[in-house]
């Protein structure tokens, strides 16, 4: 029984054994294979196949993916591989984020993931799942520019351009977080992201802009202003 | 990126009845910071990820006075950052965290990632294998671009370094990790984690293909730490020496000292020279400095890293005075 499950025969996958039953055979092989230098009590190996077989294995083919990106749900079907950041651009037309490096280090591709900023291009779209994704798409209302992102335009915060989407997010996650920073915090609170035609000063300067438009425009509704402290 | 599997279990038993015994099989997805870039650059192609964010016995911090601090290794850079207790207790585990200049890494990148994850040597991302050999078997890195490589412990064949931000400060302060494997758990020093290969076939640690380290334990004990890095530039980047320390003072006085360095061997590079020199020793300028020299005295740069040598030593008497001012 455990031999025939061990060796799904070709003509079983054609039609279509499912992926559990596959995946029983491998578990089995992790089980008893191992290099044996580890010390401790042996798992045995019928609770390995039954731990592996309880899991769901998507892909490598499209598997079906939700994902909620500002607020709506979003169904799709993608590979495994394929990455939150794609998954934005090429699958749900949502170019705003920008891939650049594509190796986690320019920030052109920032997204905001359950409330904090992260590198979409390093983030598998699968496990996006259940999060809240948020993307630069969102900040603006219909031609009404979100403050921080007029207080790019009004501080000559782009040159090229590229890398801004990628700098408003994390932005807006900083300020978020760190409503009332200091130049230099919020010099340090935006190393994630690189702008290669030079024009950190007008972030910095953007970024503290919309902080302080922030807390008057707090101050104007008069909820207490000054509380971010 | 090679096409996969993706399996995201939510015990360690599954987790690791998942991965595979070799290493093309499976590989561990926790951040993601290192590991997709690694498989977009086809240094690794596994045929599944196992993601083990959901495994909740692998997160969070806890400390205790008796027992020490706990850090699951799920653990993000940023949660580190912001735990209250590591900020009182540990300044050079926030110091080596602060290090890591990007918000998006720190909220991603997790303890159990930093320590595995791979070298930034530029021959071994651009293909030509940890050990950097050419179809003669010759090192590259050798009569070759080795500014960022290894001045210690870099008899070959292996020049890179190693890459962790933690692993000095932890090392320093006693800690120990633990696997988990399908024959059960073990745990060994951090210090005995990490190794120098000899071999193609060998990795720059002792975790074996289908084990997940779950997490990191340092001891109870009052120590005074601090890191010290140094950096090309500010933003986003690995440092180019660091040195991490550890204390344990009676009065003014050292009782006893622990000094790792970072970013300068294949591995976190312990210095007992450096050690015995601060024993018994009240922390001056001056003896700061001669730690600092101990600390290289077996140094042998390469062709261009000369100048590590002399950026490792100030780092080492800067993080010593940083520790005895309790500055973090």
């Amino acid at each position: 029984m455990r031999d025939q499950k061990n060796k799904p025969t070709s003509d079983k996958r054609k039609r279509g054994i499912s992926r559990r039953k596959f995946l029983k055979g491998v578990g089995l092989g992790s089980g008893v294979l191992s290099s044996g230098i580890l010390g401790g009590p042996l798992l045995p190996e019928a609770s390995a196949v039954a731990q592996a077989a309880e899991v769901e294995v998507a892909g490598p083919t499209p598997a079906p993916i939700e994902l909620t990106v500002n607020g709506q749900r979003k169904n799709l079907r993608l590979e495994p591989r394929v990455t939150l950041l794609e998954a934005l651009r090429d699958w749900l037309d949502m170019t705003g984020a920008k891939k650049v490096c594509d190796r986690a280090t320019c920030g052109a591709c920032t997204v905001i993931l359950d409330g904090q900023p992260v590198y979409s291009c390093s983030v598998l779209a699968i496990e996006s799942q259940g999060k809240n994704i948020q993307t630069v798409e969102s900040l603006a209302q219909g031609d009404s520019l979100h403050p921080l992102q007029a207080a790019f335009v009004e501080n000559d915060a782009q040159q090229c351009g590229f890398c801004t989407p990628g700098f408003v997010v994390a932005a807006k996650a900083f300020l978020d977080k760190y409503p009332n920073p200091t130049r230099e915090q919020a010099r340090l609170g935006l190393g994630g992201n690189l702008c290669r035609c030079g024009t950190y000063a007008g972030i910095w300067k953007a970024v503290l802009e919309a902080a302080t438009g922030r807390r008057d425009s707090q101050r104007g509704i008069g909820q207490g202003g000054g509380s971010n402290a | 990126m090679k096409a996969f599997e993706y399996a995201a279990p939510s015990t360690k038993e599954q987790a690791v009845a998942l991965l595979g015994d070799r290493w093309e099989e499976a590989a561990i997805l926790a951040g993601g910071t290192d590991l997709l870039s690694c498989m977009k650059d086809n240094l690794m192609a596994p045929s599944r990820v196992v993601d083990i964010k959901g495994l909740r016995d692998l997160g969070g911090i806890e400390y205790n006075p008796q027992s020490g601090l706990r850090l699951g290794a799920l653990v993000t850079f940023e949660q580190l950052r912001e735990h209250p207790q590591v900020l009182s207790r540990y300044p050079g585990i926030v110091q080596a965290v602060e290090g890591v200049t990007s918000a998006q890494i720190r909220n991603r990148g997790s303890v159990g990632g930093d320590l595995n994850q791979r070298p930034r040597c530029w021959y071994y991302r651009n293909g030509f294998g940890l050990l950097a050999k050419d179809e003669q078997g010759r090192s590259l890195v050798v009569d070759g671009e080795n500014r960022y490589h290894a001045i210690l412990g870099n008899e070959g064949p292996a020049y890179f370094v190693n890459p962790s931000s933690l692993a000095p400060v932890l090392i320093a302060l006693g800690a120990r990790v633990r696997l988990f494997g399908p024959k059960g758990g073990r745990e060994l020093p951090l210090e005995k984690f990490f190794t120098i290969p000899k071999t193609d076939s060998e990795h720059e640690n002792v975790l074996q293909p289908n084990e997940i380290l779950t997490e990191v334990l340092i001891p109870a004990g009052s120590w005074q730490t601090a890191t010290y890095e140094v950096r090309q530039k500010e933003a986003l980047d690995w440092p180019l020496a660091a040195a991490s320390v550890a204390l344990k003072l009676g009065g003014a006085q050292v009782q006893e000292a622990r000094v790792v360095l970072g970013h300068v061997a294949p591995i976190p590079w312990r210095v007992p020279e450096a050690e015995k020199i601060l024993t018994r020793k009240t922390i001056t300028e001056e003896i700061a400095m001669e730690a600092g020299k101990a600390a290289v005295g077996q140094a042998r740069p390469l062709s261009q890293n000369g100048y590590k040598v002399q950026l490792a030593r100030v780092a080492v008497k800067r993080a010593l005075l940083r520790a005895v001012q309790g500055g973090a």
